[in-house]
C-alpha cells in the first residue's frame, strides 16, 4: 500500500467523497484503503507513537497500568467479546502496546525492564495490528471500566492510546478523513456555515419557529451536530421550539455550531482543542451563560468534561446536554408537555449517561412525557452500547462486526416490548438506522428532544 | 549459621527491606508522574470521598455482571479469604507477628487452618487451570501471572507439608517455609502482586474522577 499526501501533508488519501445519503454518514467506502497516513518510515511511526503515548503517562494512567492483575473480567463487560467470544476483544488486551510502552519507557520499573530486556520494544507490526482493536472494535463506551475489580478506567486509557496512534499515522482511513474535514472545514460531514444557515432557514419555515441565527448577544448558545444538520434537521426546529417556549435569549451561531469532535474520537488532541475552541470562542463572543449541547453523546464528553481542559482553565459558562436542560425545564414546571399514549423505552448514550453522569435526566423527561416508561433489562448505567460510538460507525471495514454486536442491543430493546424507542444521541440514532435496515428490524430510534417538542403544551408552544 | 538461622535472620530481613524499598519506589514512581489538572466544573465533589467510595464499592460485583463473572469472582474471593485466614489466624503466625509488631489477636484451631489451607491450595489450582485454559486468560497472561501464582502458593504449600514432614527435620521445613515467604516479599513489589496496594490507588483514582462527574462508578 502506498501513501498519498498533498503539499500540506494532511491528506493521506487521494480524495474524500462524503456519503451523506445512506443510513449512516461517513465517507464513501474507499476502493483502496489508506490506513497509514503520511510518509513516515516504520521506525518514525513507532518513535512517534511512543513519544505521544508517553505524554499521557501521568499518575492516572500509571496507577491504572500498574494495577492490572490480568483477571480478564473486562472481557465479560465488552460487547465485542460477548458478541463474538473472540479473546482479542478483551478490553485490556486492546491496550497491550500502550501498556508495554509504559512498562518499558515510563513506569517505576522501566529501567529494570529495559536492563533485563523483560519488555520488548513495541513494533510497527503490533501497532498496525492494534489499529483494529483500538478503533474498529472499541466504542469507548466504558462498560469495561465498571467491571474492573482494580477500578481501572480502561475506556479512558483507550482514549489516551489513540493519541499515539494518530501521531504515528496509524488510524482507520475513514476516521482520518472525517477528522481532517472537521479540523480543516469545521465539520466532519461537509457542513459549511452557509449550508448550516440554509438548513436553519429551511427548518424555520418548516416548523414556523424563529431560529435566532447569529445574534450578537445571547444567554444560551445552542450548538448542533453535523449528523443532525445532514440527517435529522428536525432537531434544529425542535431545539428552537423548546428554547422559544422557555423564553430564552438564545442563538445558533454560524461561526461556532459544530458539537461533534472528531479530534477527540480520532485521537488528535491538537485538533480536539481546535474544534472545542470554536464553540468556546463563539460562546464567549455572545456572552453565553450556557452552552446547550445537542443530542450527541461524545459532544458531552468533549465539552462538558474535557472542554475546560482544552481551554486551559474553567469555562466561563455552564455546559448542558439537551436532556439535562429539558429535565430542568420540565421539573421546574417552566415547560409543560402532553403525555404520549404509547409505551416508551430509552437507549442511553454512553458518554452522557454511564460516562457523563446525566443518566437521570432523560428519565426525568420521560416521567413528564409518558405514563408507560419501560427500562431495558440492564439498562441505564450498564446499558449495552449501540456499537456506533467512538468513531466506529464511520469505519466501513468494521461494519460486519458492528452489526454483530448490535444484536445485544436488539435483545435489550426487544425485551421491553415497548412501542417506541427513544435516544438522545444522533450518532446512536444513525447507527440504529443503519442496523435497522441491515436486520430489517422493527424499531427506529427516535429523538427524545423531538418528541418533547412535538408535545409541548399550547401555552408555551 | 544453619539454614533456619539464615532464613529467620538475614534472609527474612533482606526480603523485608526489598519489599519496603521496592514498594516505595513503585508507588512513588507512579505518583512522581503527576496528575493533570481537571478544569471541568464538578457535578459533585470527588476527592477523597469519591476515592473511598469506589475503594469500597468495587469490592462488590454489579448485578449486571454477576451471571457472566460468577465463577472467576467466586474463585478470586475464596483465594483471598483463604490466604487471609491462613496468614493471619494461624497461631504460630500470630506469635511471629507479635514478635514483630507487638500486637496480639486470637487465632483459629490448627485443624481449621489446615482445612482452610488445603481448600485454598485447591482454589489456587483451579485459578491456574482457568488461566491456562480460558481463551481470554491464555491470551493476556504472561510470566508475571504465572510466577506470581507460584510465589503466592509456595508458602501455602510449604506450610501445609510441615505437619506431614515426609521424614524431613522440622527445622529444615520451617526454614524452607520462611524462605518461600522471603521470596514472596521480594517479588511482591516487582510484579502484579503489588495490586495489594495498587488496588487502592487505582480504585481511588477512578473514584475521585468519576464521582466528580456524577458518572457511574
Amino acid at each position: 500500500m502506498t501513501d498519498h499526501k498533498d503539499d500540506t501533508g494532511h491528506h493521506a488519501y487521494a480524495e474524500v467523497e462524503l456519503d451523506i445519503e445512506s443510513e449512516r454518514l461517513s465517507i464513501k467506502k474507499p476502493d483502496v484503503r489508506f490506513d497509514r497516513q503520511g510518509d513516515l518510515s516504520d521506525e518514525e511511526r513507532v518513535t512517534k507513537a511512543m513519544a505521544h503515548f508517553a505524554k499521557d503517562f501521568g499518575t492516572t494512567a500509571a496507577a491504572y497500568l500498574d494495577a492490572c492483575v490480568h483477571c480478564g473480567m473486562c472481557a465479560e463487560a465488552c460487547h465485542y467479546y460477548v458478541a463474538t467470544g473472540d479473546p482479542q476483544y478483551t478490553p485490556i488486551w486492546k491496550l497491550e502496546p500502550f501498556k508495554q510502552a509504559y512498562k518499558r519507557e515510563a513506569g517505576p520499573l522501566a529501567p529494570l525492564y529495559r536492563l533485563l530486556g523483560l519488555k520488548k520494544k513495541v513494533t510497527i507490526e503490533q501497532l498496525e495490528e492494534w489499529q483494529h482493536l483500538l478503533y474498529d472494535s472499541c466504542t469507548v463506551c466504558g462498560r469495561c471500566s465498571l467491571i474492573c475489580p482494580m477500578g481501572i478506567d480502561i475506556a479512558a486509557l483507550v482514549g489516551m492510546a489513540r493519541h499515539g496512534m494518530f501521531k504515528a499515522g496509524l488510524i482507520p482511513h475513514e476516521l482520518h478523513a472525517v477528522a481532517t474535514k472537521a479540523e480543516e472545514d469545521g465539520s466532519p460531514l461537509g457542513v459549511t456555515p452557509q449550508l448550516f444557515q440554509d438548513r436553519l432557514e429551511w427548518m424555520e419555515d418548516e416548523h414556523e419557529v424563529d431560529m435566532n441565527i447569529d445574534k450578537e448577544q445571547a444567554d444560551v448558545l445552542a450548538v448542533i451536530s453535523s449528523i443532525e444538520i445532514q440527517k435529522y434537521p428536525d432537531s434544529m426546529g425542535a431545539t428552537a421550539k423548546v428554547l422559544n417556549a422557555m423564553g430564552e435569549n438564545w442563538t445558533f451561531r454560524t461561526d461556532g455550531f459544530e458539537a461533534t469532535n472528531f479530534g477527540l474520537l480520532s485521537g488528535n488532541a491538537d485538533w480536539q482543542k481546535d474544534i472545542s475552541m470554536r464553540v468556546i470562542d463563539a460562546a464567549i463572543k455572545v456572552g453565553a451563560k450556557t452552552v446547550l449541547l445537542p443530542e450527541c453523546g461524545h459532544a458531552y464528553m468533549a465539552l462538558r468534561w474535557m472542554g475546560g481542559n482544552m481551554y486551559g482553565k474553567p469555562l466561563p459558562f455552564k455546559v448542558l446536554h439537551i436532556s439535562e436542560y429539558l429535565a430542568d425545564a420540565l421539573n421546574s414546571g417552566k415547560l409543560k408537555v402532553k403525555k404520549v399514549e404509547k409505551s416508551v423505552t430509552f437507549h442511553d448514550p454512553c458518554q452522557v449517561s454511564r460516562r457523563g453522569g446525566a443518566t437521570q435526566a432523560p428519565r426525568d423527561v420521560l416521567k413528564h412525557l409518558c405514563s408507560d416508561y419501560r427500562e431495558m433489562p440492564g439498562g441505564g448505567d450498564y446499558n449495552w452500547c449501540c456499537g456506533g460510538g467512538g468513531g466506529v460507525v464511520t469505519i466501513h471495514r468494521a461494519d460486519e462486526l458492528r452489526y454483530k454486536v448490535f444484536k445485544l442491543k436488539m435483545e435489550q430493546v426487544e425485551a421491553t416490548e415497548a412501542d417506541t424507542l427513544l435516544s438522545s444521541c444522533a450518532n446512536c440514532r444513525q447507527n440504529f438506522d443503519d442496523c435497522q435496515s441491515h436486520y430489517d428490524w422493527k424499531y427506529t430510534a427516535d429523538s427524545l428532544l423531538e418528541l418533547v417538542a412535538e408535545n409541548l403544551e399550547e401555552a408555551n408552544a | 549459621m544453619d539454614l533456619l538461622e539464615f532464613a529467620r535472620g538475614p534472609a527474612l530481613q533482606v526480603a523485608i527491606y526489598i519489599f519496603i524499598a521496592g514498594s516505595l519506589w513503585r508507588v512513588l514512581g507512579v505518583l512522581w508522574l503527576q496528575k493533570k489538572p481537571d478544569h471541568s466544573a464538578a457535578r459533585h465533589s470527588g476527592g477523597i470521598g469519591g476515592a473511598l467510595k469506589v475503594i469500597w464499592s468495587r469490592g462488590f460485583t454489579a448485578p449486571a455482571f454477576k451471571s457472566r463473572t460468577m465463577y472467576p469472582k467466586t474463585l478470586g474471593y475464596a483465594l483471598h479469604i483463604g490466604l487471609f485466614i491462613t496468614v493471619f489466624f494461624f497461631i504460630p503466625h500470630i506469635v511471629f507477628f507479635k514478635g514483630l509488631f507487638g500486637l496480639n489477636w486470637p487465632g483459629l484451631p490448627n485443624n481449621v487452618i489446615y482445612f482452610v489451607g488445603v481448600v485454598t491450595v485447591a482454589i489456587g489450582i483451579a485459578v491456574l487451570i482457568r488461566r491456562m485454559t480460558h481463551p481470554v486468560m491464555k491470551l493476556i497472561s504472561n510470566f508475571d501471572d504465572y510466577f506470581s501464582w507460584f510465589v503466592t502458593l509456595l508458602p501455602l504449600a510449604t506450610g501445609l507439608i510441615m505437619p506431614i514432614r515426609f521424614g524431613i527435620r522440622y527445622e529444615t521445613l520451617l526454614a524452607v517455609h520462611i524462605l518461600s515467604v522471603a521470596l514472596l516479599l521480594i517479588w511482591l513489589p516487582f510484579g502484579k502482586l503489588a495490586h495489594t496496594y495498587f488496588v487502592f490507588i487505582s480504585r481511588g483514582t477512578t473514584g475521585s474522577i468519576l464521582v466528580r462527574r456524577g458518572a457511574k462508578t
